[in-house]
């Protein structure tokens, strides 16, 4: 019996080992690094140190300030940006006429197509003071303004927001198809307008997509480091220093490996709360 | 899902963790190629190093038929590099054998074991001898041993458009006696010359370590009577804290940019700021006062794709005073880079070889001339061909005397992040003077265990 079950398990063995080796290793020697003081220069030996990271870090004005920051991009860009937007170009697109839908798909898509670093250098072209934004404003006699020094956090949100959109907008295609046009019929005929329709019968019928959608865009929201750092660096000073940022300065460029490791096992904190409040809020039914 | 969800986010933190650790390029090393990892500049058209090395690695192969030298530029800005370069140092199958390391950062990688001392070799070596005393010693450990040779050293001052100063109604042999004579200079530019950014002072963390140093000591080591270092205690062996001298030199910073005397602040704050400076805004004379490093013309000498033949004419030189004029009435600060051996390189005989190359007396002296260094070997600068070679260089020379080193020991380079930060809050108007200087004290504790006296 014994020897059956191990002849069974045998041909697993090596896709175990394998992800043993390159996905639990990694994972478990980044726990134990957050909780040493592992220095990239400027060190001996490094010592094991306990909670210290962990506690410097909660007292670090920087990480508080970069927690924030990652927070308001997060909801600005995930929960409002992409996601609102998404549904809206999904809404609207199943009411164009094909050649409207072929175009505007084409090009939102194409956004997302585009490697991180290419958006974010677009982007940082779109949004700087000599940029095509304030090109634009000027033409229109609005005022200029440096997006990317005035309202970094913005400027970064909407260049996700920019970025992300057609994967939801992907996603929610695919849901409202799923719809039976009988039902939507049949509510118009009881006479419920468009919003209605909407709010009662849409909404409530794509709900699970939407958790997923949610749950999807936060943890990428998350963890976008490129975009930030190619269109801001996290500056001026620290205004648009999200999680993944600080987590590089400390870690690469002040040299500080442990404290930076510690603070990256943080953010996987922070994702797992969101994904806890999505399951919560997918679990209840309507 | 759950766990799913956690495990796939997991998942993306490793693997971009790993990439980010495991980016260097490791080749097998054979005995007979010596791998020499320099910084590249980040200015493409700016070739000084790559054809210089290019050079010495066509003597070094000719002179030891068989060997071969292979090249490994790092084309990054300064903070990139030294991440980078520490992290090839961490495993002998990435380590060079030869590397460029910068003098505020040796101690720290001395510390962390990555560097060889060299001193069996310079036993050796006859040449040794022609180096100065503090040239000698920018590369020696708190052991008292010495892991690197030093190509040259630097100083810094005040560069002037002459060009800019003649439609402001200044004078063409500029001289200021104190931080107000600057100030009042750049106000007079700004009155006078509209669309020149009227004084240049480097600032925050994008620039680095040049706003540390160029920007920051430049000021607060003309604080005091120069005769103790501002920054570091060393009677005490402690890092100085709450002196009033720090918080005068972030006041002249915060000064230069809140009356809109420097550059915009976000252009100030570009990494890429220097090149723009040094490529563009003082060939085509819009920067008034550029407080900046004796290194400058080379970016201006012939196929270095900015030349300014005429630089020299348009651009007068001025020594930064102290800040009331007080003696020793001038400030200036020296580094320099040195040439390193790894500790886990897999040919360091051969790399010390190529050093010897590369410091032949003809070969140092085309060096410092191409990178307009300031020589540290006393046969080169003593030769009138070194001398005459370039105007500015008896200039810079002559600051060698009064100039100040960086207390550069391990704990430097994160004090020097300290110091950018503290800068870059009076800069963007973020914090003020006060503010920014009692977080700079408890940022100072953090990073040196405490070992902090406070004045």
């Amino acid at each position: 019996m014994i020897a059956r079950r191990i002849g069974r398990a045998l041909p697993l063995t090596p896709a175990l080992v394998l992800l043993l080796l390159f996905l639990a290793g990694p994972i478990v020697y980044c726990a134990y690094i957050a909780f040493t003081d592992l220095q990239l220069t400027g060190q001996a030996h490094a010592s094991f140190v306990g909670f210290a990271n962990f506690r410097r870090a909660f007292h670090d004005d920087a990480f508080l300030n970069a927690v924030w920051l990652t927070l308001v991009f997060t909801v600005l860009s995930s929960l409002l940006g992409q996601n609102t937007l998404g549904l809206a170009l999904a809404a609207l697109m199943r009411r164009a006429s094909k050649p409207v839908r072929t175009l505007t798909g084409g090009i939102v898509i194409t956004a997302w197509v585009l490697p991180e670093v290419v958006a974010g250098f677009l982007l940082y072209a779109f949004f700087r003071r000599e940029g095509t934004l304030n090109a634009i404003l000027g033409f229109l006699h609005l005022p200029s303004q440096n997006w990317l020094f005035t309202l970094p956090i913005l400027a970064v949100s909407f260049a996700n927001v920019w970025r992300g959109a057609a994967f939801s907008m992907l996603v929610y295609s695919a849901a409202l198809d799923e719809i039976p046009d009988e039902i939507e019929e049949s509510a118009e005929v009881d006479g419920a307008g468009g919003w209605r329709r909407m709010w009662h019968i849409t909404l409530p019928m794509i709900r699970r997509s939407i958790g997923t959608n949610l749950m999807l865009n936060t943890l990428q929201t998350l963890s976008v480091f490129g975009l930030i750092w190619v269109m801001t660096r996290g500056g001026p000073g620290d205004r648009s220093q999200t999680l993944p940022l600080f987590m590089y300065e400390q870690a690469f460029q002040n040299s500080m490996i442990g404290y930076g490791t510690a603070v990256a096992l943080l953010l996987l904190l922070v994702g797992s709360l969101f994904s806890v409040v999505y399951m919560r809020l997918l679990r209840t039914e309507v | 899902m759950r766990p799913t969800a956690v495990s796939i986010l997991a998942l993306a933190l490793v693997t971009s963790a790993a990439s980010l650790t495991a980016c260097s390029s490791g080749s097998g090393s054979s005995p007979d190629t010596v791998k020499v990892s320099f910084k590249e500049s980040m200015d493409n058209t700016v070739k000084v190093t790559d054809n210089y090395l290019a050079d010495i690695k066509k003597q070094f192969e000719k002179e030891y038929p068989g060997k071969k030298v292979e090249l490994v530029p790092i084309k990054a800005s300064d903070a990139d590099y030294y991440t980078k370069l520490e992290q090839m140092l961490r495993s002998p199958r990435t380590a060079p054998d030869l590397v460029y390391e910068d003098t505020f950062l040796i101690n720290s990688d001395i510390t962390s074991g990555y560097l060889k001392p060299l001193d069996s070799y310079l036993a050796k070596w006859q040449d040794w001898g022609q180096f100065i005393d503090t040239a000698k010693s920018a590369a020696r450990g708190e052991d008292g041993k010495t892991y690197g040779v030093p190509d040259g050293t630097d100083t810094r001052g005040l560069w002037f458009d002459k060009r800019v100063f003649e439609k402001a109604g200044l004078p063409a042999d500029w001289q200021p006696k104190s931080w107000d004579d600057v100030l009042a200079a750049a106000r007079t530019i700004k009155q006078k010359v509209p669309g020149v950014t009227p004084l240049n002072v480097y600032t925050g963390k994008p620039a680095g370590e040049t706003a540390t140093m160029q920007g920051f000591e430049m000021l607060l080591y003309g604080t005091n009577d120069g005769a103790g270092d501002p920054l570091y205690d060393k009677s005490s062996k402690k890092w100085i804290a709450g002196s009033q001298g720090f918080k005068d030199a972030l006041s002249f910073v915060e000064t230069v940019y809140k009356d809109k005397l420097g550059p915009d602040v976000s252009d100030a704050l570009d990494p890429n700021y220097r090149n723009t400076v040094w490529g563009e805004l003082m060939p085509q004379g819009k920067l008034g006062i550029n407080l900046d490093g004796s290194w400058l013309p080379q970016s201006w000498g012939k196929n270095s794709g900015h030349e300014w033949p005429d630089w020299s004419k348009d651009l007068g030189l001025a020594y930064m005073p102290t800040q009331h004029g007080q003696a020793p009435g001038k400030v200036s600060m020296s580094g320099g880079w040195t040439w390193s051996v790894p500790a886990k390189a897999g040919n360091p005989d051969l790399a010390f070889d190529f050093i010897k190359t590369m410091q032949t007396k003809a070969n140092a002296e085309k060096w410092y001339i191409a990178n307009s260094g300031i020589a540290v070997r006393k046969d080169v600068a003593g030769d009138p061909s070194y001398a005459s070679a370039q105007p500015g260089i008896k200039f810079f020379t002559d600051l060698v005397a009064s100039t100040h080193y960086r207390p550069a020991y391990p704990a430097y380079p994160k004090v020097s992040t300290a110091i950018q930060e503290a800068m870059e809050g009076v800069t963007t108007g973020d914090a003020s003077v006060e503010k920014a200087a009692s977080t700079y004290d408890s940022t100072l504790k953090d990073v040196t265990d405490d070992q902090v006296v406070t004045q």
